[in-house]
């Protein structure tokens, strides 16, 4: 296979058309030779760059080496050292910003496909069946973590591999977290590849009790003091939904992301013989510019809608991988930027029948550093529409920090921890990902739960 | 996997079960609920605990056949297994955490109206064992959808059975039977917790405002998860945006803006489901209260 050291192999995609009917996964993946083929293009630098920008450091070019060579086995064992999930971050990770960024390839062209090659040996080794490695011997200590998204599960996973006797609690009925309720099938699909590293987890010991939720079945302090835990990690992410508090936002209707994302991938209500509803709505818009809200916009335009997205800065500003953008683009998204709802329009049964917006323009930065968007007085407008999808941003739920004392947590209600091993404000408590940073990634969550493994480890070898 | 363990055919399409549940029954109270997911395709349907069983680790439930999901649920018997069963959810009630000697001091009224009457009786016999004794109304249509009328007259200090036809007990509403109580038999209650049709506790509130007392109401809106991740069970209350249920499901029935809460509730009702709302007199209709003709 020729290959241009400047450009990237490309990957092959569903085409837009097809795939905007469907629910099938929208990039279908390096195939052996392509990722040889790619892997060529990696310089292997003696001081890699691209590990730099990766949050929890994989040794980049050591497994690029393994794929040139046809090595995929060792490949996955390089992987497998630093990531738990593999096949979930090759698909949802924003390499673009963290080690594709830095890759030496993207001075002069564009950077080595980092991402898709590591989804190519992750999902090369589900296929061939090959698991991670149970190595320690037990300790006899027992750790319980608390929710299953990929902090939990990351946590969990490493524990298990040092010898704990670890289970997880799960407030929904089935594992995965944001990866299962969240994120939806046409970008990560559920049971091959977020259930099979769920089972990756299990297979290394990991007890999973779905349908607990913690601070109302049962207590953080009821864990320790009662069901024999000798420490908890935390890592309950940041579900709860934010409203804008415009007039008409409890028309019929009118949704948060995570409900109608929940709706269609943890409930499938896409699918045929699955019992809970889903609005299909016929003009759409998504209030948002972030993974999330491309996310919900792409599933309304699969389920059959015109779908508008609605966002108050600009293209630049979008704060949504760059690669959902293109894609939503192609599928035919329709972008309103520049443009913020002032209040949604009811009709006499209690159903949205439009919203009103009004045009913006990007005025001084404000203290994010972000230029602070402004009312262009005098442009209202009225957007027909029957549904809106309100996704802008969540923050932690207070289920679990009030029921449990002398457990911090700051102004945005994020458990307070340290970041080099997740220690909180109370005693064997440890904390990571969205429940303390406030919504983020899911490497930056598996990095926390890394981290917090560690510093459970420490803590209970004391 | 969660265990059937008694199911009972109260009245009127309504069904009891106790279900093998041993968290939730070691950790709920009045007022909280349970969701139950009965098989890998099914919804989650949210339903208030009407009883529970620490010892037995058993939790008692209560649905009327309404829809697809609780017809279904329905045709479970015992010795079968339901997939998932959550809890306990929401608040429990507020008047679980007041002092008991405060509680003796207070008359209190309980509504039930329908189905209502289920998520009424663990209340009251709580009461009933912390010592505090009090009245409840139990209202409906007619004399075959009274349930639990035994079971709460054990445990209630007084108990009145209102029917619309007078075809049992008092002839009228609920809302009737409280004027009757407070105006002809001299009764004064410092609080009602009314808990049925969003018709009947609409107008149950409407009434106790005009006499000055407060009232307690428990939402059941539509929900997915239940732990306050979606907003689908979202409502108004005072000028608040709350979600029932994980601020609730009890709230201020004086504050709660019942008419959007109905809108909100035929969301996901299709034309279908609605005829057979008609035909059954299902839960959400027709408790009882007489204003719904
Ligand atoms: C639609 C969507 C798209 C996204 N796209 C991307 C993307 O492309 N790339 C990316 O990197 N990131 C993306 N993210 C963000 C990413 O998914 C999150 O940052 C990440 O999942 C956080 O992981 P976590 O383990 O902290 O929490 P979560 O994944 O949120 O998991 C928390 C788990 O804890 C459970 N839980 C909560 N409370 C309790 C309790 N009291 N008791 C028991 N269990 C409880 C929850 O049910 C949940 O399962 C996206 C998020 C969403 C919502
Ligand atoms: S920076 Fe780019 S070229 Fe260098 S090792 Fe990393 S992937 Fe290869
Ligand atoms: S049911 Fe989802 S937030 Fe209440």
């Amino acid at each position: 296979m020729e290959v241009d050291v400047l450009k990237r192999v490309p990957v092959r995609e569903q085409d837009p058309k097809v795939r905007a009917t469907n629910f099938e996964e929208v990039c279908l993946g390096y195939n052996q030779e392509e990722a040889m083929a790619e892997a060529t293009r990696c310089l292997k630098c003696k001081k890699p760059q691209c590990q730099t920008g990766c949050p929890v450091n994989i040794d980049i070019p050591s497994f690029i080496r393994e794929v040139e060579a046809g090595t995929n086995a060792e490949a996955y064992k390089v992987i497998s050292m630093y990531s738990a999930l593999p096949a979930v971050c090759g698909r949802v990770c924003p390499q673009e910003s963290q080690c594709e960024s830095k890759c030496i390839r993207g001075i002069k062209g564009e950077p080595v496909s980092i991402g898709k090659l590591e989804r190519f040996v992750a999902d090369w080794a589900r296929e061939n069946g090959i698991k991670p490695e149970v190595t320690a011997e037990k300790k006899g200590k027992k750790v319980a973590v608390i929710g299953s998204g990929p902090s939990g599960l990351t946590c969990a996973g490493d524990l298990a591999k040092a010898g704990y006797d670890v289970t997880i609690f799960e407030a929904l009925h089935e594992a995965g977290g944001v990866l299962v309720y969240g994120i939806p099938e046409f970008r990560l699909p559920k049971q091959t590849v977020v259930a099979a590293e769920v089972e990756n987890v299990k297979a290394l010991g990991v007890k999973i009790e779905t349908n607990v939720v913690i601070g109302k079945s049962v207590t953080i302090d009821e864990l320790l003091n009662e069901e024999g835990f000798d420490a908890v990690f935390v890592g309950s992410g940041a579900g709860l939904p934010k409203f804008m508090g415009i007039p008409g936002e409890n028309a019929n209707g009118v949704f948060s992301a995570n409900e109608f994302l929940t709706r269609n991938n943890l409930m499938k209500a896409f699918k045929e013989g699955y019992d809970t509803p889903i609005f299909k709505g016929k003009k759409v818009a998504v209030v948002g510019g972030g993974n999330v809200a491309m996310d919900a916009a792409r599933t309304a335009l699969r389920l059959g809608g015109e779908v508008h997205i609605v966002y108050r800065r600009g293209e630049e500003e979008l704060p949504a991988r760059v690669e959902e953008v293109h894609h939503a683009k192609e599928e035919g998204i329709i972008f309103n930027l520049l443009t913020n709802p002032k209040e949604i329009l009811v009709d006499e049964n209690g159903w949205v029948k439009g919203m009103k917006c009004v045009e913006m323009t990007l005025g001084e930065p404000d203290a994010s550093g972000r230029r602070k968007p402004v009312e262009k007085e005098g442009s209202e407008f009225v957007l027909d529409l029957d549904t809106v999808i309100m996704s802008l941003g969540t923050s932690p739920n207070p289920l679990i920090s009030s029921t449990t004392a002398g457990l911090e947590i700051n102004k945005h209600k994020c458990i307070v921890a340290e970041e080099a091993t997740g220690q909180t404000s109370k005693d064997g408590v440890f904390a990571g990902g969205d429940a303390v940073t406030g919504a983020a990634t899911v490497i930056l969550a598996m990095g926390a739960g890394k981290a917090a493994a560690k510093g459970i480890d420490e803590f209970l070898s004391k | 996997m969660y265990k059937i363990v008694r199911k009972e055919y109260l009245a009127n399409n309504i069904y009891l079960m106790d279900i093998e549940a041993p968290r939730v029954a070691k950790s709920c109270y009045p007022g909280q609920f349970v969701i139950v997911k009965m098989d890998e395709k099914g919804e989650r349907v949210p339903l208030t605990v009407c009883d529970y069983d620490r010892e037995a680790g058993t939790v008692t439930i209560v649905f009327q056949t309404v829809g697809a999901s609780t017809k279904m649920m329905a045709q479970y018997e015992v010795g079968e297994y339901f997939q998932d069963f959550t809890g306990p959810l929401g608040c429990k009630s507020e008047l679980i955490d007041e002092p008991i000697e405060e509680l003796k001091k207070k008359n209190i009224l309980f509504v039930a109206g329908g189905v209502g009457t289920a998520p009424v009786y663990p209340q009251v016999k709580w009461l009933k064992e912390q010592g505090v004794d009090v009245d409840c109304i139990i209202g409906a249509r007619n004399k075959d959808l009274i349930i639990l009328e035994e079971e709460m007259k054990k445990v209630a200090a007084n108990t009145y059975v209102a029917t619309d036809d007078g075809s049992y007990g008092f002839k009228g509403n609920v809302n009737d039977k409280i004027k009757d109580l407070v105006n002809n038999e001299g009764k004064k209650y410092d609080l009602v917790v009314a808990i049925g049709p969003l018709i009947m506790m609409k107008f149950v509130c409407l009434l106790t405002k005009e006499l000055g007392i407060k009232t307690i109401v428990s939402m059941n809106p539509i929900m997915v998860d239940g732990t306050g991740m979606c907003g689908a069970c979202r409502l108004s209350v005072g000028n608040e945006i709350k979600f029932a249920c994980v601020d609730g499901p009890e709230f201020d029935g004086h504050l709660v803006n019942f008419d959007e809460a109905m809108k909100r509730q035929q969301m996901y009702k299709t034309e279908e489901g609605r005829a057979i709302l008609r035909e059954k007199e299902g839960a959400t209709h027709h408790g009882g209260c007489g204003h719904c003709h």
